[in-house]
């Protein structure tokens, strides 16, 4: 079928891997806003591996959004698996989408939203155990954090417009 | 796999008697319509023609139809066109629905930015716009009300007589982007008051890139395209002689069948709604449940994000469209959905199915087999 598309996206997005809840999850991170129709919750254990450093050995997503977020949200549990905490830190969106052979270009905000997952449930880990965060990754947890509001507020419009709609 | 076509909202396949008139002026009607000899007046009897059968169905007379490339074009030339003359009697204020067309909201905005002032009314729920709400809007410096007659995605239909009535009452002209509802639904520009009507080919199985503006003998327009004085002076271009004649022959092959077509239509309408309602869970119906297109259902499926349905469907072979955000540049979910305050989860869950003259009850019963399939894979991947 002619899409916008490419035929890696497609794939992922039709039998995307790894869906579903990781029910005693180390780590949750979740991305995105319902506003702009996207919401990623990723999902990962982190054990350790021969050397002892921590990775993480499984991951799992749920995701609201359109193709190009739920392809990926599946791209990066693939990506993450079996790396150790600062390799997984390093994925950028560049290599979601080189792994889906390249996305549409207003869709490439869509593969922050798995590295911002990503990130989240990480610096969630950090936090619940009471570990040092990387300064970086606190960088971008403010960032996210940062984004979040403003949306949040373009939002309140929205609300306010509900609202008087209703009145 | 046969493939199903559920988007005649956005556009329709040509009938083929319409084709077979076309393709005998392709052939055999060139001239320029505007060339005194008989090869250009042949054609200009063929656009007279054409637009006397055109008039004679929203009761207009034939001068008062002009003739432009498409609805776009039609709406751009009523709100800037009269903008402009209304400059020249000294008013600048217009009023629009929230729910418009793009090309009705951004010639709108752009007025604004040329120094006209624009209020826009807001509609309730199921898409309505509130008629003491524009009795109010309407002041002395206002010199037009647009407000569509039928809404393109949800499928409300306005009562449009009751609002031309208002604006005849305070002296304001009234538009009509009736692009949805013309050769569907019974137009009367007489008995409903209105002074511009918009209306287009490709929506009624006639050629793309014909349609066109309605404008009442004594309202006075400036024109956008200036040229050699086509159309009485308010839209220069060389005519579109077969895609003129096609139109017309649409219009009179809708006008002839929009009765039982539009009872057979409602049938099939009401019996999709009540079967996606009743079968899948979490879904509600967008717009009023009878004063719709009787060709248009609007559904939110809650928990599925519209852009990944579609693309579904249309694996599955069948074509439908969405009013989520993913495709627009801004992020937000169509305007229309948000003027009727779905919270955003709702709105970015929406799937407009339009149906059509080809459409049948099997076709619609494959369609809601394939949504159950569909909507459930997704819930199964969404956190909501």
């Amino acid at each position: 079928m002619k899409s916008i598309y490419s035929k890696q996206t497609l794939k992922h997005f039709r039998s995307p891997h790894n869906f579903g809840e990781i029910k005693d999850a180390d780590a949750v991170g979740e991305a995105g806003n319902i506003v702009c129709g996207d919401v990623m919750n990723l999902y990962l254990k982190i054990g350790k591996n021969k050397k002892g450093e921590e990775v993480i050995k499984e991951a799992k997503f749920k995701t609201y959004g359109c193709v190009a977020a739920i392809a990926t949200s599946s791209v990066i549990t693939d990506l993450v698996r079996g790396k150790t905490i600062d390799e997984a830190l390093k994925i950028s969106k560049d290599q979601i989408v080189e792994t889906l052979q390249g996305l549409p270009p207003i869709k490439i905000h869509c593969s922050v939203l798995a590295t911002e997952a990503l990130a989240e449930a990480l610096y969630q880990y950090f936090l619940k155990n009471k570990k040092k965060i990387p300064l970086e990754l606190l960088k971008r947890h403010e960032i996210i954090e940062k984004s979040k509001k403003i949306i949040e507020e373009r939002y309140q419009g929205w609300i306010k417009l509900q609202k008087a709609i209703k009145k | 796999m046969k493939k199903i076509y559920l988007d005649y909202a956005a556009s329709t396949p040509i009938d083929s008697r319409v084709l077979q008139i076309m393709e005998k002026h392709l052939k055999n009607n060139f001239a320029n319509s505007m060339s005194l000899h008989f090869f250009g007046q042949k054609a200009a009897l063929a656009v007279e023609e054409s637009r006397q059968k055109i008039a004679k169905i929203i009761n207009a007379k034939s001068e008062e139809i002009i003739f432009t490339s498409s609805a776009t074009e039609s709406n751009n030339l009523a709100l800037k066109g009269l903008a402009f003359a209304a400059k020249n009697r000294g008013k600048s204020h217009l009023i629009v629905s929230l729910i418009e067309h793009d090309c009705v909201l951004e010639s709108a905005k752009w007025l604004k930015s040329q120094g006209f002032k624009v209020s826009f009314l807001s509609v309730n729920k199921d898409g309505f716009i509130n008629l003491e709400e524009l009795k109010k809007l309407i002041g002395k410096n206002t010199f037009l009300v647009s407000v569509m007659h039928a809404n393109n995605e949800i499928g409300t239909i306005q009562d449009i007589s009751l609002i031309g009535k208002i604006c005849r009452k305070k002296g304001v002209y009234f538009h009509t982007d009736a692009a949805q509802t013309f050769g569907r639904e019974k137009i009367d520009v007489e008995k409903m008051d209105i002074d511009l009507l918009t209306a287009s080919s490709h929506k009624i199985y006639g050629p793309k890139g014909v349609a066109f503006l309605y404008v009442r003998k004594e309202v006075v327009i400036e024109p956008i395209l200036h040229g050699g004085g086509h159309e009485g002076g308010l839209r220069s271009s060389t005519l579109n002689v077969p895609a003129i004649v096609g139109f017309a022959k649409a219009s009179e092959i809708m006008q002839k069948e929009a009765q039982k077509e539009n009872e057979r239509l409602k049938n099939l309408r009401d019996y999709m709604i009540e079967q996606i309602l009743t079968q899948i869970p979490r879904t509600h119906l967008n717009g009023h449940p009878k004063m719709r297109l009787a060709n248009n259902i609007n559904i939110s499926f809650h928990g599925v994000e519209g852009e990944s349905l579609v693309m579904e469907l249309s694996f599955a072979g069948i074509a439908v469209s969405t009013g989520s955000a993913c495709s627009s540049k801004n992020l937000m979910p169509s305007h229309v959905l948000q003027a009727l305050g779905l919270p955003p989860q709702e709105a970015h869950g929406s799937l407009r199915i339009s149906l059509g003259r080809y459409t049948t009850k099997e076709e619609i019963d494959k369609t809601i087999f394939a949504l159950k399939k569909n909507i459930e894979k997704l819930r199964k991947i969404s956190p909501f």
